[in-house]
């Protein structure tokens, strides 16, 4: 009897969106009096961000800074539609319809201020910071602030712009099965590195070294909170998660977290993240979904992992301790 | 976390104001405050609690119904039935056109699995309507039950649901969404060896923090606002509508706040029979999953079985793929049908197959219903492709990184569902995770690139 060691890999990609059904989603985007932005979506922060992220996008599109914008969602009564958070479509679908609004509400806003400045809007651009100013002549510029003052007080426009994401509904051919199920694919390749004890069929994961390829990463921090997240829970769906232990048997489905096994913080594995990004053609500058991907190629890394250690496969999930001891005793008799 | 800006640099711009840019979120400060809002904070003068009364059975028909104990009891408001909903019998993905409407509100002469809902206990407190649920006769017919996959396929099984009439759902395909491409079955002919393997796996909860629930008020230009932790909110009010048979501009909803996901809350379950409690009532109604109603009566993932056979060359090349995807839908469809249909199109996975066969079915049994979840329709293919890759690799006696160098897909290569491979980077990921991992691989595999001349 022995811990013995092992590692695995998988390789992965993953489809953004859900293009079988249609997968619309919608955004408006409107500039305050004193030039701070409102966009109005929706769409739903599950916990991952979205809020933080639909800002960081119509700023950069706009040109001010992230603390000018204001995300107003998720209430019927004033938001247009999204067709929901899921699919890892919020980030593509609604980034792109941010976009599109806040380039027309941008557009407005540059009108406004060439009146303003008395020069054409073509040759202004603005600082990031908050101001308009004349291409290779930024000492004649003027502050988004006062361009808002104007168009509200003076001029009589609505800074504002109107933003949408389709993609046409694909219906599977019948017999061949030809179909466009989703845009851009996320990718994804994990070493994992196990210990098997092969007395007790315990699984300690030590190291999951994840490479992820994003299309792009809006917000490095985020991209990263939600990376290891998935990374965890791939590891709990391998080795610990179900309702049903028994299954197809509908006995002793657990009802609380004393009963539906989870890993604790002492059962994480040391986790590393690599992201590669490669920009996708159609998301929001170059962004594709890796919301959901994150958390799959674990699960097989460490299947993987486990044969490798003690030489038994395990092909049904989760891979407890009692189908480890089960396969090693079969494997001892055979 | 390490980003690498070496790989793509060419394709990418860097360098921009907002974008890239680590900021830090708006929301965290009131997340660990714990003044952040939820949907289950609000709290209204006269609000009343409900309660489900469940189904005890895997499969029973439902001879009578007594409700005359539980309307007695002390803080009881109102008992609702089946007949009380409008439009009782539904299926969410009706709004993109899939259906048959397949699933009741509250059960109606019939349960198909345990925990069904059938009668739901509005009371003052959340004590009373339990208490109050307890109280409800219900006289069951128990029926024989069917759990496993493949006894309900074979004919002669207890039929689980008979707005399909089949244990499977009927695609326009027929009984399987199908993929075909190439001809497998001369490539087996030729392959130097064949592997088929089995893999399955079990259910799956969503575990958010926060349980699914909403909070529903009657304000006063007959209209409810409904706060919920959906993810989403338009899919949602719309099925509302439909079951309610209530204009869609009666409805007001409010959320974007929730306390996790993962694609258990995209179910359609508790604003409609809360909102409609709230009309009945003329009060503010709350609608809360307890943890054990989160684990074991919200929607798990599918279970599901993947077989696979493969034809390999002693070369490494993959030249055939059969896959046959069974998803256990449980009792009703929810987001099942649409999660199969993505199996097929993920199959074969990230690599470039010459001759791809895929058949996936959505399948019928007696338990909680399953729907979507974080990976839906690819996860559990995931793992099966994987395993089944390594297993591939060792039989051939091949390093297994260095098999999915040879099989990796390219852009502009073709894929099963005959749409052209863009933007692939698989390639580079294994690169990077070859370095990163100490698992060196040929210098051939090294040098690879995602990218093909002219595409």
């Amino acid at each position: 009897m022995a811990i013995r060691r092992g590692r695995g890999v998988a390789a992965i990609n993953y489809p953004t969106g859900m293009n079988l059904g249609g997968d619309p989603t919608q955004a408006l985007v409107h500039s305050t009096p004193t030039g701070n932005f409102m966009v109005t979506l929706s769409s739903v922060d599950l916990g991952q961000g979205m809020k933080q992220i639909m800002a960081q996008i119509c700023a950069e599109t706009i040109g001010v800074p992230t603390d000018r914008v204001v995300i107003d969602t998720a209430d019927t009564d004033t938001g247009p539609h999204c067709m929901g958070t899921f699919a890892s479509r919020g980030t593509h679908r609604a980034g792109n319809a941010v976009i599109q609004a806040a380039k027309e509400a941008r557009q407005v806003m540059l009108e406004v201020a060439a009146e303003e400045l008395e020069v054409n809007a073509s040759d202004l651009e603005t600082d990031g910071q908050g101001n308009i100013q004349v291409k290779g002549a930024p000492q004649k510029s003027i502050s988004i602030f006062d361009v808002a003052l104007s168009a509200h007080f003076k001029r009589g426009r609505s800074i504002s712009g109107r933003g949408m994401f389709l993609i046409p509904r694909s219906y599977p051919e019948k017999e061949t099965g030809a179909m466009k199920p989703s845009t851009c694919y996320a990718h994804a390749c994990t070493v994992a590195e196990v210990e098997v004890d092969d007395e007790t069929g315990e699984v300690t994961v030590l190291t999951v070294k994840n490479v992820f390829e994003i299309g792009r990463a809006l917000n490095p921090k985020m991209v990263e909170q939600q990376l290891v997240g998935g990374s965890w829970m791939g590891i709990s769906h391998a080795l610990y998660e179900t309702t049903e232990p028994y299954y197809p048997s509908r006995d002793h489905g657990g009802t609380d977290f004393n009963q539906y096994l989870m890993p604790g913080p002492g059962d994480l594995a040391e986790t590393e993240i690599i992201v590669l990004e490669r920009p996708s053609a159609d998301g929001p500058f170059g962004a594709k979904g890796p919301g959901e991907m994150c958390a799959n190629p674990q699960i097989p890394a460490v299947a993987n992992a486990v044969f490798d250690a003690v030489g038994v496969r395990i092909d049904t999930l989760p891979i407890t301790p009692e189908r480890i001891l089960r396969a090693l005793k079969t494997q001892a008799a055979g | 976390m390490e980003l690498r800006k070496d790989y793509f640099a060419d394709v990418r711009k860097d360098g921009l104001h907002e974008i890239g840019q680590g900021r830090p979120r708006l929301d965290s400060p009131g997340h660990v405050t714990g003044k952040t809002a939820y949907f289950a904070d609000r709290n209204f003068p006269g609000m009343l609690h409900l309660k489900m009364v469940r189904s005890p059975h895997h499969h029973a028909r439902i001879r009578s119904i007594d409700t005359s104990e539980a309307e007695k009891h002390p803080g009881v408001v109102r008992v609702l039935t089946a007949k009380d909903v409008p439009h009782n019998v539904y299926t969410i993905l009706i709004l993109i056109q899939i259906g048959p409407e397949d699933e009741t509100v509250l059960a109606d002469g019939k349960v198909r699995w345990k925990g069904e809902a059938v009668v739901a206990v509005l009371a003052e407190t959340e004590r009373a309507a339990q208490e109050a649920a307890a109280k409800v006769k219900v006289d069951y017919e128990v029926l024989p039950a069917v759990f496993d996959m493949e006894e309900a396929l074979k004919p002669g099984a207890p039929l689980v649901n008979e707005y399909h009439g089949q244990n499977y759902y009927l695609y326009d395909s027929g009984e399987c969404r199908k993929v075909r491409f190439g001809d497998v079955d001369a490539s087996f002919a030729q392959a130097d060896h064949i592997l088929e393997q089995s893999y399955q796996s079990s259910p799956i909860e969503h575990a958010p923090t926060e349980t699914t629930g909403c909070v529903v008020t009657p304000e006063g230009n007959d209209r409810f606002t409904c706060y919920t932790n959906t993810q989403a909110m338009f899919f949602t009010l719309d099925n509302a509508s439909i079951i309610l048979q209530m204009p869609g501009s009666k409805l007001h909803f409010v959320g974007g706040t929730v306390g996790g996901g993962f694609g258990g809350k995209v179910d359609v379950i508790v604003e409609p029979i809360a909102i409609l409690a709230a009309k009945l009532t003329g009060r503010p109604v709350c609608f809360i999953y307890s943890r054990e109603e989160e684990m074991q009566i919200s929607s798990p993932r599918a279970a599901e079985k993947v077989v696979i056979k493969d034809g390999v060359m002693k070369d490494g090349r993959i030249v055939a793929r059969k896959v046959t995807g069974y998803t256990d839908a449980g009792a009703y469809s929810r987001h099942s049908p649409y999660g199969a249909q993505k199996g097929a199109a993920h199959y074969p996975g990230p690599y470039t197959i010459p001759n791809v066969w895929i058949d996936t079915y959505c399948v019928y049994t007696n338990r909680t219903p399953s729907s979507a979840m974080r990976g839906f329709g690819v996860t559990i293919g995931d793992f099966a492709l994987e395993v089944q890759m390594d297993k591939l690799a060792r039989l051939i006696g091949m390093d297994p990184l260095e098999f999915r160098f040879i099989n990796a897909y390219r852009d502009g290569d073709m894929k099963a569902h005959r749409q052209p491979t863009e933007g692939a980077a698989l390639i580079e990921c294994m690169q990077a995770a070859s370095r990163a991992a100490n698992w060196p691989v040929a210098e051939k595999y090294m040098a690879m690139s995602s990218y093909r001349k002219g595409v």
